[in-house]
């Protein structure tokens, strides 16, 4: 196994052979696939059980324990990487995906997460020494706080205008974290050093593997929540909101609420994975906030598939994962970053991996619900 | 009493009509006359200028729009306004929100009382499909059902807010005579079944002229006549709205829609 990794990977990534290797592999076992899937289009797809379900879902859970303990360091590292920016893609997704709120700073909100989790746990500035865990859920409501102050003023803006005003709102948290005038509590250029690391148990999490397990589990707590608010009455005024605000505010829905709830949702994942990522580094400087993140955060939904939980994933992986696996081609790393998004608007628009749309209507007999498509329009109203 | 006015132009000028419970209402008029303004006024999009819009009793001009849907008062739209990559059954779950209570925590924790109500919507939305014959439609996404299904699940969304009032905007708009004449059937089932008062804006004048018991005629955002449709058909002011002085037969806007001939 060993000497297999350190072909596949170099010192920094993926070596030119390895990428090779595992580009013929993928090409080949697609091309394969699609063979054997045109064979098999006549077969009606055989729904799947709940029972081959939860075996899928606990060999994905097994799986993602142990992928990184066979490939070691370095890929733990790019993994932690690509959760991180699951996290803030998950917290996006509620924003824009779902509520369809463009907002291009988001990176404020993962910077005021590390911010705030820095002040609370640094010694160096003297402000609080917390433990990581005591810190998390102050930085945590920090960060919601801050979500509710960004979104009141922007309450009445839509589309270009509030991406504008948010856009501006991503640089003034990054100007102030740098600014000499609150030096003494965000450490200026020099940043904040000496944060705490969590600790569980006995164990410091203080390594990339260590970290890794945090944050996946920091993944799949966002996108359990995701995904039970996008299928509930919230979850549907939100949408609602982002097809057509007038006619959603016209059956009902409080447009400031519903707003405010998507700003807090969006600004408290950005604000844990500011909080790990924090923690990671054990210390943070006011350029790791750039504008930057939160074009890369939009990027990759739009990736993945706007709105869809598991096409955070994808894209994660595909925009962040990818480009750090490929950093022995530095020099068209963000060629190809740039191609790949052109492609994308231009044959796939819906992303690599949409959501289907929720089936809620069971339908008890095909034959019904055929022929009432079939019917012609206006035919079932029929005389009381 | 209402007015709106937009810059210098009064779109509506001191309309005032009284609308009977339970009754259908028409509003009717040449284009521009100011009938969609008069029902954005109603429904909370403008804010009236002057005047005053009482709705069993109390004031709700100045209100928003959602305030006065949990009044009692939907809508639908002249050109749909469904929400289009939603399904049709999502659609009509939208609707049910005013009478839904489930927040954040509910949601997250699926609690006993959310999974409930969730269920409950589910078995009012299929029933709500039903009513307007959409059953086996639900998992539509809403923009992909043709026309005529479009315009039923509006209606139908609008019924999930339980309205004691609801404002339909030409609903018949781009159908057939055939289908016209089905919505009409539809429409009288609303106020028949679910006693809902009924204000409508149409230029179907079979439509019109066939279930209403009231009608306004507004023209240039003045009433210009209001009456049963007899008296709307025989009134020559409507007639010299609608055709112009001398009965200029060429109008193309009223083209197969004169209102003293085509109603039967």
């Amino acid at each position: 196994m060993a000497p297999l990794l350190e072909w596949v990977f170099s010192g920094k990534g993926l070596s030119v052979a390895g990428a090779l290797a595992i580009a013929v592999i993928v090409i080949a076992s697609e091309v394969l696939g699609n063979r054997r899937r045109t064979n098999a289009r006549n077969v009606t797809a055989v729904p799947i059980t709940p029972r081959q379900k939860q075996m899928r879902t606990g060999a994905l859970m097994a799986l993602l324990l142990i992928f990184p303990l066979l490939l070691g360091t370095y890929v733990s590292e790019v993994l932690d990487q690509v959760g991180l920016y699951i996290l803030m893609g998950l917290g996006l997704n509620v924003v824009v995906g779902f509520a369809g709120l463009l907002d291009l700073g988001y990176v404020g909100f993962f910077a005021i997460g590390a911010y705030a989790m820095g002040m609370l746990t640094s010694p160096e500035l003297g402000l609080a020494s917390l433990s990581w865990w005591t810190a998390l859920p102050i930085a945590v409501s920090i960060t919601i706080l801050a979500g509710i102050m960004l979104g009141v003023p922007v309450l009445n803006m839509r589309g270009d205008y509030l991406a504008i005003v948010t856009l501006g709102f991503g640089e003034i948290i990054r100007l102030l974290a740098l600014s000499d005038a609150l030096r003494p509590w965000t450490g200026g250029s020099q940043g904040i050093q000496l944060i705490a690391k969590p600790v569980v148990g006995t164990m410091v999490l203080d390594n990339q593997l260590k970290l890794y397990y945090l944050i996946l589990a920091g993944c799949l707590l966002a996108g359990f929540i995701s995904s039970r608010l996008r299928d509930s009455r919230l979850g549907r005024a939100w949408m609602a909101m982002r097809e057509d605000e007038d006619v959603a505010q016209a059956i009902g829905i409080n447009l400031v609420a519903t707003k405010l709830l998507a700003f807090s949702v969006g600004a408290a994942f950005g604000g844990l994975s500011g909080a790990i990522f924090a923690a990671k580094l054990g210390a943070i400087y006011p350029n790791s906030f750039g504008l930057l993140i939160s074009i890369n955060v939009l990027a990759l939904l739009i990736i993945g598939g706007m709105g869809s939980i598991r096409g955070v994933v994808v894209g994660a992986l595909v925009l962040v994962g990818l480009p750090e696996l490929l950093r022995e081609f530095a020099e068209f790393r963000l060629l190809v970053y740039g191609a790949l998004l052109v492609v994308m608007m231009l044959y796939r628009p819906q992303g690599l991996w949409p959501e289907d749309a929720r089936k809620l209507e069971a339908h008890e007999d095909d034959g019904l619900s055929g022929d009432s498509s079939a019917a012609p329009a206006g035919r079932i109203i029929e005389p009381a | 009493m209402v007015v709106k006015r937009f810059g210098g132009l009064t779109a509506v000028k001191d309309l005032d009509l009284e609308i009977e419970d339970q009754s259908i209402y028409s509003v009717i008029g040449p284009n521009g006359a100011g009938k969609t303004t008069f029902f954005n006024c109603v429904t909370g999009f403008y804010k009236p200028d002057g005047g005053d819009i009482l709705f069993q009793g109390k004031s709700i001009a100045g209100k928003g729009p959602d305030q006065i849907t949990k009044l009692g008062i939907a809508r639908t739209y002249q050109n749909i306004r469904l929400f289009s990559n939603m399904t049709a059954l999502e659609n009509v779950l939208v609707g049910q929100h005013i009478h839904l209570s489930s927040g954040l925590l509910g949601s997250i924790f699926h609690t006993k009382a959310m999974r409930a109500e969730e269920a409950d919507a589910v078995a009012e939305a299929k029933r709500l499909l039903q009513f307007v014959s959409l059953t086996g439609k639900g998992d539509f996404v809403a923009k992909n059902l043709p026309y005529g299904d479009q315009r039923r699940l509006e209606i139908a969304r609008a019924l999930a807010t339980k309205p004691k009032l609801l404002l339909l905007d030409e609903p018949t708009a781009g159908m057939n005579p055939r289908e016209a004449e089905d919505m009409k059937g539809f429409i009288r089932r609303l106020r028949d079944e679910l006693q809902i008062t009924i204000l409508l804006i149409e230029h179907h004048m079979r439509v019109v002229m066939g279930i209403s018991e009231r009608i306004a005629v507004l023209d240039y955002g003045e009433k210009i006549a209001e009456g049963n449709p007899a008296e709307i058909q025989s009134n020559p002011r409507v007639i010299e709205a609608y055709l112009g002085r001398g009965g200029a037969a060429e109008d193309h806007r009223t083209a197969g829609s004169i209102p003293a001939t085509a109603a039967s």
